[in-house]
């Protein structure tokens, strides 16, 4: 006869107390954020008839007006992430903790470069207009800042993981850092580097459309006018030339990225 | 050629890796350093061209002290010093040709050698280099699509063209199947003959050690327990004084067998 093999009962508590604090962090912020889901009900009438006046059908005639702002949106975006990403390249260098082993240099860096990443293009783009003035200059300040800050991020970490490898390899016969960097480090992270400068593009385009809000010029100005004189059937344009837009470059991008790493 | 005085080698975690090292290697030979994994054969390697530092001790290259040495005098140490690795540590991503040219830029001005600029005579000392390990026609290939043996006799090249009068092979063959293997080591005694590069290797087999060394010298727990010249060893007491170096009888893992 064999004897009944018994287990502790496993232990719940932290599981139960985990599910609760979420459920209460959600429907207390729900509470305080004022959510009501009658309210959501309520309106959607109102808001079904306001996507059919953007909609039903949208103002067709407005694309040649809307293509010299959405040119505008594209520029500011593909030269704010170029300045970003050439800056990024050094400065991702000098954070990483395997290249430079003070950390003097790598850890106030780094701080820098998380404010910048925290603080939202718009934020950005609405300091700028403040010292620079309205226009795409501005946009394109704030794009490159945050630009900086998310590329430079991305690359020191791929620094750090690199093969150390083919470092010590250099070392070993005689490279100087700069030659190590050139001829270990580089040929490693370039791939990654140039992805994550497509993948700032991509996020940038996007960005891009709503600084105009700001004053910071793009296509986002024009929507922000065509909202304030309440024609919806050229916002409805507008967001759907945006959407086309944006869909095609992120595919673009993503499919070049998928073939450089 | 290369003179350990007292050295020893504390890791910041503790392990003391050596303890109190001397050792002499002189010109031309071929040592072959054998033990268990974790003995201190990889650290004993890397002093020699500074690649860790000792805590304790001097080792000295052609008279000169590598231990203190810096900065120009350091690069100018470890030029004449070639490298391989386990993992081959060639640069995957960039060209068989680049990665032989990259042995040379210790010989020229940084912003030449950032620029990818090497003299017509650098490009003939890689090419020879090449041709020494049979293996030119992958010149222009991506290091990456060249196999473990070929991107070895890649990473010998990479050290023949720095012209070197030491080559350190640090476990060269562990993550090659036999037969290549062996055609690397013959690569490393070829070179080690004819160019009268002194050679100094770890080893996990102690057959290869064996078959390709002049002198035998076996590391245990930090210290050299054990060094014979090959000439005046006999295989069978060989064998028998190996439990000296790895305190129990050899494994079969530890002997590559013959082909």
């Amino acid at each position: 006869m064999m004897d009944k093999i018994t287990v502790p009962k496993p232990r719940r508590f932290r599981r139960n107390f985990v599910i609760l604090t979420v459920a209460f962090l959600i429907l207390g912020s729900a509470w305080f954020a004022g959510f009501n889901i009658f309210e959501v009900m309520g309106n959607l009438y109102k808001g079904s008839r306001l996507l059919g006046r953007m909609f039903l059908p949208p103002d067709f005639s407005y694309i040649p007006r809307i293509i010299s702002p959405m040119l505008e949106t594209i520029q500011m975006a593909l030269v704010g992430t170029f300045v970003g990403a050439i800056i990024a390249l050094p400065t991702a260098v000098l954070a990483a903790n395997n290249f430079i082993k003070t950390k003097w240099l790598h850890v106030p860096l780094r701080l820098i470069l998380n404010i910048f990443r925290t603080i939202p293009a718009m934020v950005l783009a609405s300091l700028f207009v403040a010292v620079f003035g309205l226009g795409a200059f501005s946009g394109v300040m704030a794009l490159a800042i945050f630009t900086f800050g998310l590329i430079s991020k991305l690359t020191f970490e791929s620094i750090e993981a690199i093969d150390y490898g083919q470092v010590e390899a250099l070392m070993s016969l005689g490279a100087n850092k700069m030659n190590v960097l050139r001829y270990a480090i580089m040929p490693q992270i370039l791939p990654q580097y140039t992805s994550y400068t497509i993948y700032g593009f991509e996020v940038n385009i996007r960005a891009a459309a709503v600084l105009g809000w700001v004053g910071a010029g793009g296509i986002g100005q024009t929507l922000e006018y065509n909202l304030a004189w309440r024609n919806f059937d050229k916002v409805g344009m507008i967001i759907i030339f945006s959407f086309a837009i944006v869909l095609v470059i992120d595919l673009v991008s993503s499919a070049i990225r998928k073939r450089l790493v | 050629m290369i003179k350990f005085l007292n050295v020893s080698k504390t890791y910041p975690n503790g392990v003391e890796a050596l303890k109190n090292i001397n050792l002499e290697i002189n010109e031309g030979e071929f040592v072959a350093i054998i033990g268990l994994s974790g003995a201190g054969k990889s650290t004993l390697l890397r002093l020699i061209n500074k690649l860790i530092d000792s805590t304790g001790g001097e080792v000295f290259f052609d008279g000169e002290s590598v231990t203190k040495a810096k900065g120009k005098d350091l690069i100018n140490i470890r030029r004449q010093i070639g490298m391989i690795f386990q993992g081959f540590n060639i640069v995957k991503r960039m060209s068989v040709l680049s990665n032989v040219l990259s042995g040379r830029v210790a010989y020229h001005p940084t912003w030449k050698t950032i620029l990818g600029i090497f003299p017509e005579e650098d490009k003939q000392i890689a090419y020879r280099a090449l041709q020494r390990v049979d293996i030119l026609e992958k010149v222009h290939n991506r290091a990456s699509d060249l196999s473990g043996g070929q991107q070895q006799r890649v990473a010998i090249a990479r050290a023949l063209a720095q012209e070197p009068k030491l080559m350190l092979a640090d476990e060269p063959v562990a993550s090659l199947d036999p037969i290549t293997t062996v055609q690397v080591m013959d690569y490393l005694k070829k070179i080690n003959e004819e160019d009268g590069i002194t050679t100094v290797a770890n080893l996990h087999h102690v057959d290869l050690a064996w078959n390709y060394s002049t002198r035998i010298v076996g590391v245990r727990e930090g210290k050299v327990v054990y060094d014979e010249q090959r000439k005046d060893l006999k295989k069978s007491k060989f064998f028998a004084d190996l439990e000296m170096v790895y305190g129990r009888p050899i494994t079969h893992d530890e002997i590559l067998g013959d082909e």
